[in-house]
C-alpha cells in the first residue's frame, strides 16, 4: 500500500510541477485531436510552437498576456488567503465600462491626462464590484465564490445594455457599440507595427511591486498565515474582514485595470464581445504560476501561446474554439493531481501517526 | 402568530414570491396554473442539481463543479438522445457523463488531496469546453419528443389537471428522487454514516468507516445528478442543444443548497423560488412590464423574512422591518405610477440578483446556518493509521 | 484456562521512531490492567493495535488462546473489544443515539435502541437522553456517550484511553464504580493514564512503558506514586520549589466581562472578573468547554469586549486588536499549537515573526527584517533547547514537546508585563513539560504576572500562587493556592448547574 507524508518540497520541484503539468497536457491534447481525427504532433505543434517564431503571433503573445498576468497576480493574493475572488471576468467588464464611460466622456478632448484618468475609472470599476461581494461577506457572510460569480453574468448584460443605450456610438446605425476611443483615449504603442502598448511594461511592473510585497511586506506575510492557518492569523491580529476587503479590492481594481487596458488597447472601443474569458483564464493562470508573482508572468506567457496558437488552429485545421478550453481545464488539472508530489512524499508500505 | 413560528423560512419566502407571481398572473391575463406548470419546469434542472449536489456537501465535499457536470450532461443527454432516438437512454447516458465527470474531481480531491475549490472551478471550465467541442455538429438539431406521462382523466381535469399530472416523466422521477434522497439521509444507516463523515472524517475515520469511499460514491450521485439536470435542459426545457446553454445553472444550484440549509425538502423549495424567479422574468420580457416591478418583490421578499425573525424572536420591533416595508410600499407605488421601461438585459439579471439576495438573507444567520452546515465542508482528509 | 487477551512480542516502527519493540503482557477476566507511561511512550500506539487500527510489524495477540489479527476495528469490535477514546470520536451535530448506532456493527431498530440506551445508562448508573445532540452535552456526559456506546455491545475487553484527563473529581468517582461494576461482570479492562494516584487506587496490575519497551510490571497498590514515577520515566525530575509571592501592583483587571460565544457548541463568558498582580501566577482551574477558550480569546484580543471590561495596568484596552495589546505588554500563548499558536507550514522564523513582530521590533515600516527575524527565532531555540535542525523547518516538523516550547519561550522573550498560558504542557513529555514551568515560574519571579488555564489540577498545585474555577463560563473568587482541598475545588468545578442537578436526583 501507498501511503503519503506531510513533506515541503525544495524550489525547484515545485517549480518543475507546472513544466510537468504542460507536458502532461500536450500529451493528453494530443490524444485529444487524435481522437478527433486530426494529426496530434501537427495539432500540438501549431498551438504550442509555431506562435513562438511568427513574429506577428510573437507580438500578440504580449498583448494577451498581459491582461492574463495583471488579473493573475492580482488574484494570487486573494487565492494564498483563501478568499476566492472567481468573479474577476466581471470585475474585468466593468473596469472596461467606467474607463471607456470616462474615454468617451472626454470624446474629442486632447491631453495627456485623459489616458490616466480612464485607468483610474476603470480600477474604481473593478473595485467597486468587487466591493459587492466583499462587503456581502464581511457584513452577512455570504459565500464570496458564488456572489462574486454571479456578478460576472451581471456585469455581462450590463455591458450588453449599456451599449445598446446611453454608451452607444450615435453614429454608428444602432449596432450595438460605443465609438472608437479618439487617440488621447488610447494606449500608446510602443513598437511600431505592432500592437504592443504601454499596458504591457505596466503589467510587468505591477508583478514586481506583488513579488515584494508578497515576500518582503507584513501584509504580504498577513495573506501567506491567513490561507495557512486562519485562526494564527487572528491571534497574530490579523482581522479576517479586512483581508477579505483588502484582497477582493486589490484583484478586483487590478482586473479593472486589464478590462480599460483591452478596451483602450487592441479593441479600441466598448463591444459586448469584449469579455473573452481573461477573467477565467486568469484563474488557471494564477495557480499554475504557484501565486507566485514571478511565476504567474512566466505562466501568463503559457496560457496567451494556448490562446494565440487555439485560434491558429482554429483556422487552419478546423478545430473548434471550445477546445482551448479543454486543454486549460486540462492544464488545472494537471496541475492539481501533480501538485501531491510537491505537498507529500510517497513512500511504499504504511506510514503513520503514533 | 404560534403557527407563522412552526413554519421555516424557505416555505414562508417560497410561498410569498409564489404568491404574488400568482397575482402579477392575475393581474395580466395569465392563468396562474399555466405559470405555475411551467414554473415546476423551470425549476426541474436545478432541483436535480442542487439535490445532488446537497448530497455532496452533506458528505463534507465542496463540488463547485455543478456547471460543467451540468453541460456535459446537456450535450451527453442531448447527444445520445439524438443518436439513438431514445429520450430516456439519454437521460441515462447524461447521468453517467455526469458522473464521469465528477470522478476526476473524487480522484483529484479525496485520493490526490488537491484543493477543493481550484478543483471544482476546474472541472466546471473543462466541462464547458468539452461540452462545446463534443456538441458542435449537434447544434439546431431538435431532439426526439421526451414521452409525457397522460393520465387521461386527470390531466384533462381543470386547474389540478395541468398542475399536478400532465408533466414529463422526469418531473415525479425528480419527486421520487427528493423522497428517497430524504429518507435515505433520514433512516438508512449508510445515509447516517454519510453524514458523520461530513461532520468530523477523522473520527468517522477513527469508528472504522471507509471516509474516503463514501465521499466517491457522494461525488459521483451529484456528478449523475447534475447531469440529469442538464439533460433537463437540452432535452425537455428548451429542447435544444447550445454552447454554454447552463447559463449559471449550476452556480444557482449551489446557492440554492445555502438556501435550503442542506435540507432536501427546503432544497426542492429552493429550487421553486428560482424557477418562480426565472418564469417571472420571462413573462415580464414577453409582457415588456417595468421591471420596477421585480425590485419591488425583491423588497417584499426580503421584509417577509425579516418579519418572521422578528416575530420569531421576542423583543421590540426590528427597526429594519418597518423600514423595509415603507421601501417596498415606495417602490410599489413608483412603479405602479411611473412604469418606466428599460432594455430586457436588466430583466435578465433578475435571476443572478436572486440567488445574490437569497445568499444574503440565508447566510446572514450566522449561528443558525453553522448548525446546519456540515461541519467538515470543504476540508481535506488525509488518512492516517 | 488461557488469558483473556495475550500479547506477545508486539513491534511496530514508524520512520524515525520505533513506537512498540517487542512488548509482551497479559489481561485477566475481570482484571484492570493499567498501562502506564509518559506520552510517547507507546501506549496509544499498542492500543491502536489491539483495537484494528494499527497492523503491527512483528509480534501475536490472542483471545481466548485464539489468534486475534483485526484488520479494522470492526473486526475487534466483532471479538468483543471496545475502546473509549481520548479525544472522543462524537459528532457534535448527530444526536446521542444516531452516535451510537454509528459506533455499533449491528444496531437495534431505532425505537428499541433508545430504549435499550436508557437501560444500560441506568444499569450503570450513567443517565442520558438518546435524542440529545451531542454538541450540547457537557463533556462528562460526552465520556458517558462512548461508555454506553462500548457496554451496548457488551464487550469483553475494554480499552479506556486517558478517561480521566477531562473529568471533575467527582465525576472520576462516578466512573471508577461503573469500572469496578464492570470488573466484576468479569471483562477486562486496559486502562491508560499517566496519573499515578488513580491507578494506583484503581488498578490490578500495572504495565509500564518507556520509550517502546515494556520497562516493569507490578501491582500498583504496592507501589508508592514516587516509585511509579520513577519506572515511568527513568529518572529523577527536578520540580521547581515554591516560593513566598508578596502582590504587586494590579497588572491585569477584568470587570464583569460577558461575551457571548462564536462557536455553536461554545460556553457564554458570564459576569468574569479578575485581578492579576505582579508577580503573581494564577491558576484557573475546569473541565474543558467551561469558557476557558472563550476566555482566551477575550484576553488576548481576538474576540472583542467592551472598552472597560479589560484594564491593562492602568489603560481601558477591552476594545483594542491582538497586535496591540501586544505592544502593551500583553501576551498570550493559546492551547493548540499547530493551527493557532503556529502555523504548521510555515517556517520557525515566520512562526517568531507571528507575534514578536512589534515588541521585537521586527519590521521597518511594514518590511520583513529577515536577519532580526532569524535571530530572534534562534534566540528561543537556544534558550529553550527546540530540537530542530534550524529556524527554516517548518513548525509542523516539530514534535509537540519543542513546538510547545518554541511557543511558549517565544512569549516569554518578549519579556511580557503579563503572560497568559492555556494548557501549557498538554500532550508535551516529562521534560518539556518541566522546562515550561520552570521558565514560567522564573518569569513570574521577575515581576511578570502570569494567568496559567489548565485541566491539570496537579500542574496548578505545583506552579500556581492563586487559584480559580472556571465552570460554566463564570469564574471564581480566587483563593490562595493551598487553601482548598482538591475536592473543593472539584465541586467547583461541576458548577452551580451539576449541584443542581445532583441535589435533585
Amino acid at each position: 500500500m501507498l501511503t503519503l507524508e506531510p513533506h515541503r518540497a525544495g524550489p525547484v520541484k515545485q517549480l518543475f510541477t507546472p513544466v510537468w503539468a504542460i507536458l502532461a497536457t500536450m500529451l493528453a491534447g494530443g490524444l485529444l485531436f487524435l481522437l478527433l481525427g486530426k494529426n496530434p504532433v501537427e495539432a500540438i505543434r501549431i498551438i504550442f510552437v509555431d506562435p513562438l517564431f511568427d513574429p506577428f503571433s510573437r507580438s500578440e503573445l504580449f498583448i494577451k498576456a498581459a491582461p492574463l498576468a495583471i488579473i493573475a497576480t492580482g488574484l494570487s493574493f486573494g487565492f494564498r488567503a483563501g478568499v476566492w475572488n472567481i468573479g474577476a471576468e466581471g470585475q474585468f467588464i466593468l473596469g472596461a465600462i467606467c474607463g471607456g464611460a470616462v474615454g468617451l466622456a472626454f470624446y474629442g478632448v486632447e491631453g495627456v491626462y485623459v489616458l490616466p484618468l480612464m485607468a483610474l475609472a476603470g480600477m474604481a470599476g473593478g473595485f467597486a464590484w468587487a466591493m459587492i461581494p466583499a462587503l456581502l461577506r464581511t457584513r452577512f457572510n455570504a459565500n464570496e465564490i458564488l456572489v462574486s460569480l454571479m456578478l460576472v453574468y451581471v456585469a455581462t448584460l450590463l455591458l450588453s445594455a449599456l451599449v445598446s443605450g446611453p454608451l452607444r456610438d450615435p453614429d454608428g446605425f444602432n449596432f450595438p457599440e460605443s465609438r472608437q476611443f479618439h487617440d488621447s483615449a488610447t494606449l500608446p504603442i510602443l513598437i511600431e507595427r505592432t500592437r504592443i502598448h504601454i499596458g504591457i511594461p505596466i503589467a510587468f511592473l505591477i508583478s514586481v511591486g506583488a513579488w515584494l510585497i508578497l515576500q518582503r511586506h507584513v501584509f504580504g506575510f498577513h495573506i501567506k498565515l491567513m490561507g495557512a492557518a486562519p485562526r494564527a492569523a487572528h491571534f497574530a491580529g490579523v482581522s479576517t474582514n479586512r483581508m477579505v476587503v483588502l484582497c477582493l479590492g486589490i484583484s478586483g481594481a487590478l482586473a479593472g485595470l486589464a478590462g480599460v487596458f483591452e478596451a483602450a488597447g487592441p479593441v479600441g472601443q466598448l463591444v459586448p464581445s469584449l469579455p473573452t474569458g481573461y477573467g477565467f483564464t486568469a484563474i488557471i493562470v494564477a495557480f499554475l504560476g504557484r501565486l507566485q508573482p514571478l511565476g504567474i508572468l512566466f505562466a501568463s506567457f503559457v496560457l496567451a501561446l494556448t490562446i494565440i496558437g487555439g485560434e491558429t488552429a482554429q483556422f487552419s485545421l478546423q478545430i473548434p474554439a471550445a477546445a482551448i478550453s479543454v486543454f486549460q481545464g486540462m492544464l488545472l488539472f494537471f496541475l492539481l493531481a501533480f501538485d501531491i508530489f510537491t505537498r507529500f512524499r510517497i513512500r511504499r508500505g504504511v506510514a503513520g501517526v503514533a | 402568530m404560534e403557527n407563522i413560528k412552526n413554519l421555516n423560512s424557505q416555505m414562508i419566502v417560497t410561498g410569498a414570491a409564489l404568491a404574488a407571481l400568482a397575482i402579477f398572473g392575475l393581474m395580466n391575463g395569465i392563468s396562474p396554473v399555466l405559470l405555475f406548470a411551467s414554473i415546476i419546469a423551470a425549476a426541474q434542472p436545478l432541483m436535480f442539481a442542487a439535490i445532488g449536489e446537497m448530497v455532496v456537501e452533506k458528505s463534507g465535499v465542496l463540488n463547485l463543479g455543478v456547471e460543467g457536470m451540468m453541460i456535459i450532461g446537456a450535450v451527453a443527454g442531448f447527444a445520445t438522445a439524438v443518436s439513438t432516438t431514445s429520450p430516456l437512454l439519454g437521460v441515462v447516458a447524461a447521468a453517467l457523463a455526469g458522473a464521469a465527470l465528477a470522478m476526476i474531481f473524487g480522484i483529484l480531491t479525496q485520493v490526490l488531496l488537491a484543493n477543493q475549490v481550484a478543483t471544482g472551478l476546474a472541472l466546471t471550465l473543462f466541462g464547458l469546453g468539452l461540452a462545446a467541442l463534443v456538441g458542435q455538429p449537434f447544434s439546431g438539431i431538435k431532439p426526439p419528443d421526451f414521452p409525457e406521462v397522460d393520465l387521461i382523466f386527470l390531466s384533462d381535469a381543470p386547474i389540478i389537471g395541468p398542475l399536478f399530472f400532465g408533466h414529463d416523466l422526469m418531473v415525479y422521477f425528480g419527486l421520487i428522487l427528493v423522497t428517497l434522497t430524504w429518507a435515505f439521509l433520514t433512516f438508512t444507516r449508510t445515509g447516517l454514516t454519510l453524514r458523520a463523515v461530513g461532520e468530523d472524517h477523522d473520527a468517522a475515520h477513527a469508528l472504522g468507516y471507509n471516509v474516503i469511499a463514501i465521499r466517491l460514491a457522494a461525488i459521483a450521485f451529484g456528478g449523475a445528478m447534475a447531469g440529469m439536470g442538464g439533460a433537463y435542459l437540452s432535452l425537455i426545457r428548451v429542447p435544444q442543444w447550445s454552447e454554454g446553454m447552463t447559463a449559471g445553472a449550476g452556480w444557482i444550484a449551489l446557492a440554492i443548497v445555502v438556501f435550503g440549509t442542506w435540507r432536501p425538502w427546503r432544497v426542492m423549495l429552493g429550487a421553486y423560488l428560482f424557477g418562480g424567479v426565472t418564469i417571472l422574468q420571462l413573462n415580464m420580457q414577453a409582457a415588456s412590464i417595468t421591471p420596477l416591478w421585480l425590485i419591488v418583490l425583491g423588497l417584499f421578499l426580503a421584509a417577509v423574512q425579516v418579519t418572521v425573525n422578528s416575530l420569531r424572536n421576542p423583543g421590540p420591533v426590528d427597526r429594519w422591518m418597518v423600514g423595509l416595508w415603507a421601501v417596498t410600499v415606495a417602490m410599489g407605488s413608483i412603479a405602479q405610477t411611473y412604469p418606466i421601461s428599460i432594455p430586457t438585459q436588466y430583466l435578465s439579471m433578475a435571476p443572478y440578483l436572486a440567488t445574490i439576495l437569497v445568499l444574503v438573507v440565508m447566510s446572514a444567520d450566522k449561528l443558525r446556518t453553522n448548525l446546519n452546515a456540515p461541519a467538515a465542508l470543504g476540508r481535506v482528509f488525509q488518512r492516517s493509521n | 484456562m488461557s488469558e483473556l487477551l495475550d500479547i506477545r512480542g508486539l513491534t511496530k516502527a514508524y520512520p524515525g521512531v520505533q513506537a512498540n519493540s517487542a512488548i509482551s503482557f497479559s489481561l485477566k477476566r475481570g482484571e484492570i490492567h493499567a498501562l502506564l507511561g509518559e506520552n510517547g511512550a507507546g501506549k496509544s500506539t499498542l492500543v491502536k493495535t489491539i483495537y484494528g487500527l494499527v497492523k503491527p510489524d512483528l509480534g501475536q495477540m490472542f483471545i481466548d488462546g485464539t489468534q486475534f489479527e483485526p484488520a479494522n476495528p470492526q473486526a475487534a469490535r466483532a471479538a468483543g473489544v471496545a475502546m473509549v477514546f481520548q479525544h472522543f470520536s462524537l459528532f457534535d451535530a448527530l444526536t446521542v443515539a444516531e452516535n451510537i448506532t454509528l459506533g455499533m456493527a449491528n444496531p437495534p431498530p431505532r425505537r428499541d435502541l433508545a430504549q435499550r440506551i436508557r437501560d444500560v445508562a441506568n444499569a450503570y448508573g450513567l443517565p442520558l437522553d438518546p435524542e440529545r445532540r451531542v454538541g450540547t452535552l457537557s463533556v462528562g456526559e460526552r465520556q458517558r456517550v462512548e461508555i454506553v456506546r462500548c457496554l451496548l455491545q457488551s464487550p469483553r475487553i475494554l480499552i479506556m484511553d486517558e478517561p480521566t484527563s477531562v473529568l471533575t473529581p467527582q465525576e472520576v468517582a462516578t466512573l471508577f464504580q461503573t469500572l469496578r461494576q464492570l470488573r466484576a461482570e468479569g471483562v477486562g479492562i486496559l486502562y491508560i493514564s499517566h496519573k499515578l494516584e488513580e491507578i494506583r487506587t484503581l488498578c490490578d496490575t500495572a504495565t509500564i512503558l518507556r520509550n517502546g519497551r515494556k520497562v516493569a510490571e507490578c501491582t500498583p497498590a504496592e507501589q508508592t506514586a514516587h516509585q511509579l514515577a520513577e519506572m515511568m520515566i527513568g529518572i529523577e525530575l527536578e520540580r521547581p520549589l515554591p516560593r513566598l509571592f508578596t502582590p504587586g501592583e494590579t497588572l491585569l483587571t477584568l470587570r464583569d466581562l460577558s461575551i457571548a460565544t462564536e462557536d455553536p457548541f461554545g460556553t457564554d463568558l458570564r459576569e468574569v472578573n479578575l485581578q492579576l498582580h505582579a508577580g503573581e501566577v494564577l491558576g484557573i482551574a475546569g473541565v474543558a468547554g467551561n469558557g476557558q477558550d472563550e476566555l482566551m480569546l477575550a484576553i488576548s484580543g481576538e474576540t472583542k469586549a467592551t472598552r472597560s471590561q479589560i484594564v491593562f495596568e492602568t489603560t481601558q484596552i477591552g476594545h483594542l486588536a491582538p497586535a496591540e495589546r501586544r505592544l502593551r505588554g500583553l501576551l498570550t500563548a493559546p492551547e493548540e499549537r499547530l493551527g493557532h499558536a503556529a502555523a504548521g507550514e510555515m517556517s520557525l522564523a515566520d512562526n517568531a515573526f507571528l507575534t514578536g513582530r512589534k515588541r521585537q521590533r521586527l519590521d521597518w515600516k511594514g518590511f520583513i527584517k529577515p536577519i532580526s527575524t532569524a535571530n530572534f527565532a534562534r534566540a528561543i531555540v537556544k534558550r529553550f533547547d527546540v530540537r530542530t535542525p534550524g529556524v527554516e523547518a517548518s513548525a509542523r516538523s516539530l514534535s509537540g514537546g519543542n513546538l510547545q516550547k518554541f511557543v511558549i519561550g517565544r512569549e516569554i522573550l518578549q519579556r511580557p508585563k503579563v503572560l497568559v498560558v492555556n494548557q501549557p504542557t498538554w500532550g508535551v513529555d516529562a521534560h518539556a513539560a518541566a522546562t515550561i514551568r520552570t521558565a514560567l515560574r522564573d518569569l513570574a519571579a521577575s515581576g511578570t504576572g502570569i494567568i496559567v488555564i489548565s485541566q491539570d489540577l496537579d500542574e496548578l498545585r505545583e506552579i500556581s500562587d492563586t487559584i480559580s474555577v472556571i465552570a460554566a463560563g463564570r469564574l471564581s473568587t480566587p483563593a490562595r493556592n493551598g487553601s482548598l482541598t482538591n475536592e473543593e475545588i472539584g465541586l467547583m468545578m461541576g458548577g452551580p448547574k451539576e449541584e443542581a442537578a445532583h441535589a435533585h436526583a
